[in-house]
């Protein structure tokens, strides 16, 4: 079984990001990028995929930027066999990586696409139910639990008061929530393993996608800001604010 | 200009984000709700009685028993043709089926809304709701999720709305529902609860949230919210969890326990109206958005506070 598993350059979660002054977008220039958290989490699953015998080949594909092909060689060296860079300077949208996502799981014969639920830069939570709707394929989103038997993936979601099980005839797309699995560490032979594997570089053009954007920013600005209050002596001084100054209790 | 709201709702009743929902749609115009499931009479009834609709649309069968989102999708898209936009709430469903339905159109969905600007114009946040951003669409429909938190819930009285049966194609591309296992609360529901009394990995395991949360949450009729870590930990169940990839809410009063306030958590709660802070570190991130603070020990702390209430 071939598996895809798309993963995003972002800024790292530990960054916490300012808005550019002249209100355009956020400041990404010397910030520290990172795979997104959820698909690492896809990675993972798809190696652990591989391990048990079920996955026999796993290509890690990546849209944007060239530097985005330092983010599969990161899933390259926790075990994906080769990458596929789709190289553009656009800002992608969900709907252009889904189309992308979908020539490319038609050219390369792809089974099950392992990806991440959200971006944790644009947080739309978007492109893998829009991969599954192109393809006219089922969708098991929110994953904290993967099993592949007899043709069909049965999940667990996270869904809002609990879990629900499901299963998806394949091919399908999964996306990984954050209890899915722990993701490894790369260790140094492993990356070093990593430089060797192939990285093919197309581009949108290559795959039939234009990437005009159907969003534009009108403009990015910063939260209303919150204040650090006051600390308070105790219990009962705590009880006296809440109950006359903040009235809330 | 008239909207159509893919109504939640659960045996409990229609939810207050789904109310939400209908009141960010009420900001575009003329709303019409969707009601999809089986047996769904009492809540269609219920629907159209929501302030501001005036067309229920009521698809009731059994292939809609349980939300799989190859089915909804397919019967949304089937009624899409009359509506300039189409919404649900940001919930587990919403986020689910939402974005399938915007690709079977061709549009690029517009995720978790928290301001109408005009019908093309929303503001969403972004990076965990450290930046806001503006974004204008230039698709024919516009697909958007609501959340929820940031518009007050259409009343649940005062429509008069009609109702009207509606079927789709039920096709299912091969998505089964096998099982699912609620957590059963009297408590309010996260997302709509007036106060919230939230435990992180300070807790220190799920014997103690009972102990020494959940008495408090009862005197204050509170929800129980909890950090990733303390999810993560096996205290409590995952849909306590508040935060960027939890629930977002904005209650009135929200209490953090032993929660560090990671900006991840803090994305889920920072537009509560009033956070009070219980952590003995006092640098934890916690308090530089927290309006009352108590530094100090939770295990001497929340005894205390259980018993001066
Ligand atoms: C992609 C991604 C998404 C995430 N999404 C979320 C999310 O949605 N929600 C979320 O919550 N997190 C999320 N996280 C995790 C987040 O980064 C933090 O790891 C998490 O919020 C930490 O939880 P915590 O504050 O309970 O634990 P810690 O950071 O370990 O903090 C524990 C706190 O308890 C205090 N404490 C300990 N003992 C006591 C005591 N006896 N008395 C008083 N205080 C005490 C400590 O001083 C400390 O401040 C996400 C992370 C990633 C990478
Ligand atoms: N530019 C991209 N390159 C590769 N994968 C992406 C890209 N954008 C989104 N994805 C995948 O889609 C998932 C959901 O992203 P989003 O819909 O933007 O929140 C991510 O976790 C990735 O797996």
């Amino acid at each position: 079984m071939k598996l895809l598993v798309p993963v995003k350059r972002v800024v790292d979660y530990n960054v916490k990001v300012r808005v550019k002054p002249d209100g355009s977008a956020v400041e990404t220039a010397g910030v520290k990028m990172s795979m997104n958290p959820f698909d690492e989490i896809a990675v993972e699953e798809a190696v652990r995929l591989k391990e048990k015998g079920i996955a026999t080949e796993i290509i890690a594909v990546s849209a944007g930027v060239a530097a985005c092909q330092e983010t599969i060689r990161t899933a390259l060296a926790m075990g994906a066999d080769r990458g596929i860079l789709v190289e553009t300077d656009a800002a992608l949208e969900p709907l252009s990586v889904a189309k992308i996502l979908k020539a490319l799981v038609q050219k390369e014969a792809i089974d099950l696409v392992v990806m991440g639920k959200q971006a944790i830069d644009d947080d739309m939570n978007a492109t893998g139910q829009m991969l599954a709707a192109l393809l006219g394929w089922p969708q098991g989103t929110f994953a904290s639990k993967v099993e592949i038997a007899d043709g069909k993936a049965t999940i667990i979601r996270e869904i809002d008061g609990g879990n629900e099980t499901i299963a998806l005839a394949l091919p399908t797309v999964i996306t990984a929530d954050l209890r899915l699995n722990e993701p490894r560490y790369a260790s140094l032979p492993n990356i070093m393993k990593a430089r060797k594997k192939t990285i093919d570089t197309l581009t949108p053009a290559d795959l039939g996608v234009d990437p005009a954007p159907r969003l534009t920013t009108v403009k990015v600005s910063e939260p209303p800001a919150r204040k650090a209050g006051v600390k308070l002596a105790d219990v009962a001084a705590l009880l006296d604010k809440l109950r006359n100054e903040a009235k809330v209790i | 200009m008239t909207s159509l709201v893919l109504l939640d709702y659960d045996a409990a009743g229609i939810k207050q984000p789904a109310r939400s929902a209908v009141a960010a749609a009420a900001k575009l115009g003329e709303v019409h709700v969707l009601v999809v499931g089986e047996n769904i009479a009492a809540t269609a009834e219920a629907a159209a009685k929501l302030a501001g609709v005036s067309k229920v649309l009521a698809a009731d069968r059994a292939a809609y028993a349980h939300p799989l989102a190859e089915p909804l999708a397919a019967l949304v898209v089937g009624l899409a043709g009359g509506y300039s936009h189409i919404l649900s709430a940001s919930t587990a469903t919403g986020k689910n089926v939402m974005p399938r339905i915007a690709a079977l159109l061709d549009c690029q969905p517009i995720s978790d809304i928290s301001d109408v600007i005009d019908a093309d114009t929303f503001v969403r946040p972004i990076y965990a709701g450290n930046a806001l951003a503006t974004v204008k669409s230039s698709d024919a429909k516009k697909i958007i999720t609501v959340r929820a938190a940031s518009f007050d819930p259409a009343e649940a009285t005062g429509g008069s709305a009609t109702i009207e049966a509606v079927s789709g194609d039920t096709a299912n591309t091969g998505s089964t529902y096998l099982s699912s296992e609620i957590a059963k609360s009297e408590r309010p529901e996260l997302t709509a609860a007036k106060i919230i009394v939230a435990g992180g990995r300070g807790m220190q395991n799920g014997e103690n949230f009972t102990k020494l949360i959940d008495p408090i949450a009862d005197k204050l009729h509170a929800a129980v919210g909890a950090s990733r870590a303390a999810v993560d930990a096996g205290f409590v169940p995952n849909d306590y969890q508040v935060g960027q990839t939890g629930k977002v809410v904005a209650p009135d009063l929200y209490i953090a326990i032993g929660i560090s306030g990671a900006i991840q958590h803090v994305a889920g709660m920072k537009d509560s109206k009033v956070i009070v802070a219980i952590n003995k570190d006092e640098d934890a991130p916690i308090f530089q958005i927290a309006d009352y603070g108590l530094v100090g020990d939770l295990f001497t702390i929340l005894p205390e506070l259980d018993k001066a209430l």
